[in-house]
């Protein structure tokens, strides 16, 4: 009874083992331009007043990954780690076995990519709760290029045992996925990207883990995605619909543990399935997703995994380059067609 | 607490018996490696040094030790049963299936373990990590650091080093078993190491260089490190030797990672004894 007491429309309490958190809802108006990495920041710099025990790692790259706002606020509680992504994850493992509440941050392609051991040794192997928060992920970093165009970091954090895999659609989603994380029990890889990308969510929405969302609702085929080709997907539908295709759009955070009865559901009743995601379709999300129904006796549907097609990416504005490799809104509505012919 | 030479010496003899006896009872290990910690071990539980309590192993006054060459387990596991972790008759389960006793030290299954290891290069970070948390938090206690020689050449220990001078952890205290043989042979034609001593000072480090099999030269050297006043991560050089205390063992690369027969323990334990 006295749980349900601090319970308010406007916040979700998470209540584990006696501590609760409570997330958080950002500020966000629909269709606002913003960068999931922006809410991270953001974030941060609130849940580290919240709680001392939240520390924060860096490898020479808190302007990039946003983490600069929580070293300014709180210098002693900040360790940047200089160019050392492998020493980083280690020390964040010690950080947590000494009861501390580790965010380790750098660039996906250096945070999942260099340091993997390391995550997978020190953190994992370990089970120590660090939320590897790695930013700059996929083919969106744009300009940079293909050394640094990650599309191998779902594949590489979801092989690890016990790993959760979280992916934000857009800046509310992330920003709740920050507060949430203070009450994770397991360690975490949270993907985040540099591009602005449209807010599809406000404050009515509620992030949990292993939870998939439905955003539009639809009868003919099924559309899946994570991160920045959420908000593509449901451009997407709205062409298809008027179109005359019914598209049920669902947005996958969380892609390791996934909401496998959420997605059976809509794939059991559309028999069409196409999986959206900025990562290479070799073991990313659509392949987490096919396997799951597969195994849950979803069978004879139509499958399309949109995705980069075991290629490495190249310099380009993020949104260019997107388009480039195939995942242009255009791309999932003529996949959709073709699928509905 | 006055140091107790005979009974940290004896202790040490008891760390290689049980080792020797748990890998020759699983027919796989690593007893080379075992065999020159064995001293260090004993003069951190045995000689006073390491604040732990092994009916509460989570006693948050402890000090902490991690052993990064998580290859060592059979001394690791043998000195936390003499301690009184779990009884130390139950380590003869060594590398069998379903032994709480895994090849490389695992902090989920064994009491007194504070992290695991077994992939080089990754245990001088997870102290420094512990130790920056302490720090943190005021507690004093002492971070300790058990690193091999050979695993030296894994890169992160640099980056460790480095990070931990940077941020002037003068609780962190490592110890090298300096037994100058990896697994493919001497350090020092595999990939030299040396001038250890003057790299680490070079990385902002104070280091002492001592015999890793004088109990009470560990025992003098960690007293020192811990009352340095340097703001300076702490490094212990221990000129050890593989495979200590059995002859047809020491200095022997092949020892490295093989079980001794039948007849090898019967002639290392008369040896010991």
């Amino acid at each position: 009874m006295l749980l349900l007491l601090l319970y308010s429309p406007s916040t979700v309490n998470i209540f584990r083992m006696g501590a609760a958190v409570e997330i958080k809802k950002g500020s966000y108006k629909l269709g606002e331009m913003a960068a999931t990495r922006e809410a991270y920041g953001k974030a941060l710099l609130e849940v580290g007043a919240l709680d001392s025990d939240v520390v924060v790692l860096d490898a020479d790259l808190s302007g990039s990954t946003q983490t600069k706002h929580f070293a300014k606020a709180f210098p002693d509680r900040f360790f940047n780690m200089g160019i050392a992504e492998n020493n980083m994850m280690g020390v964040a493992a010690g950080l947590a076995r000494a009861g501390k509440k580790p965010f380790a941050s750098s660039f996906a392609m250096f945070a999942a990519g260099r340091a993997w051991e390391f995550v997978r040794n020190s953190i994992a192997h370990n089970h120590l709760v660090v939320r590897v928060c790695a930013t700059h992920a996929g083919l969106t970093v744009g300009e940079d290029g293909a050394s640094h165009q990650i599309i191998e970091d779902i594949a590489l954090m979801r092989a690890i045992p016990e790993m959760q895999v979280l992916v934000p659609a857009d800046a509310q989603e992330a920003y709740q996925m920050i507060y949430a994380s203070l009450d994770f029990t397991k360690p975490t890889y949270i993907r985040l990207g540099r591009a602005k990308v449209p807010v599809l969510f406000d404050e009515n929405y509620n992030f949990e883990v292993g939870k998939a969302n439905i955003l539009t609702k639809g009868n003919n085929v099924t559309v899946i995605a994570c991160g920045v080709m959420v908000y593509r997907a449901v451009e997407a539908a709205k062409i298809l619909k008027e179109k005359g295709i019914s598209v049920e759009v669902i947005n996958c955070a969380s892609i390791k543990p996934l909401d496998v009865e959420t997605i059976s559901k809509s794939v059991a009743k559309t028999k069409k399935l196409i999986t959206v995601e900025e990562h290479n379709v070799m073991a990313g999300m659509g392949d987490a997703i096919a396997s799951a129904l597969l195994e849950n006796n979803i069978s004879g549907f139509k499958f399309k995994r949109m995705g980069v097609q075991d290629k490495f990416g190249q310099s380009g504005q993020a949104l260019e380059v997107l388009d480039h490799y195939g995942l242009a809104v255009s791309d999932i509505v003529l996949e959709a067609e073709k699928m509905n012919k | 607490m006055v140091f107790d030479k005979q009974k940290v010496e004896a202790k040490a003899k008891d760390i290689r018996v049980n080792s020797l006896k748990m890998i020759h009872a699983a027919n796989s290990g690593h007893p080379g490696g075992s065999l020159s910690i064995a001293d260090i071990l004993s003069v951190l539980y045995f000689g006073g040094q390491l604040k732990y309590d092994s009916k509460n192993p989570e006693l948050n006054e402890r000090d902490i030790l991690v052993v990064s060459k998580g290859h060592s387990s059979p001394a690791v596991y043998s000195v936390l049963g003499l301690a009184g972790f779990f009884p130390i008759e139950d380590t003869i389960s060594f590398r069998q299936f379903g032994s709480m006793f895994q090849g490389h030290i695992d902090r989920m299954r064994v009491p007194g373990v504070e992290m695991s290891t077994g992939s080089l290069g990754h245990g001088l970070s997870n102290a420094l990590g512990v130790a920056l948390g302490a720090k943190l938090d005021k507690n004093p206690k002492t971070v300790f650091v058990i690193l091999s020689d050979g695993e030296l050449q894994e890169g992160s220990n640099w980056e460790a080093f480095m990070a931990a001078a940077h941020f002037k952890a003068d609780n962190l205290i490592a110890i090298l078993d300096r037994n100058r043989i990896q697994l493919d042979g001497w350090t020092e034609t595999t990939m030299g190491l040396e001038p250890i001593k003057e790299k680490l000072e070079a990385f902002l480090w104070d280091v002492q260089e001592i015999n890793g099999h004088d109990v009470s030269a560990i025992n003098e050297a960690i007293s020192k490190a811990k009352a340095a006043k340097t703001q300076k991560p702490q490094f212990i050089i221990a000129n050890t030797v593989k495979g200590k205390g059995v002859s047809f063992m020491e200095d022997q690369v092949a020892w490295h990672g093989v079980a001794p027969s039948d007849e090898d323990l019967t002639k290392a334990l008369q040896e010991l004894s």
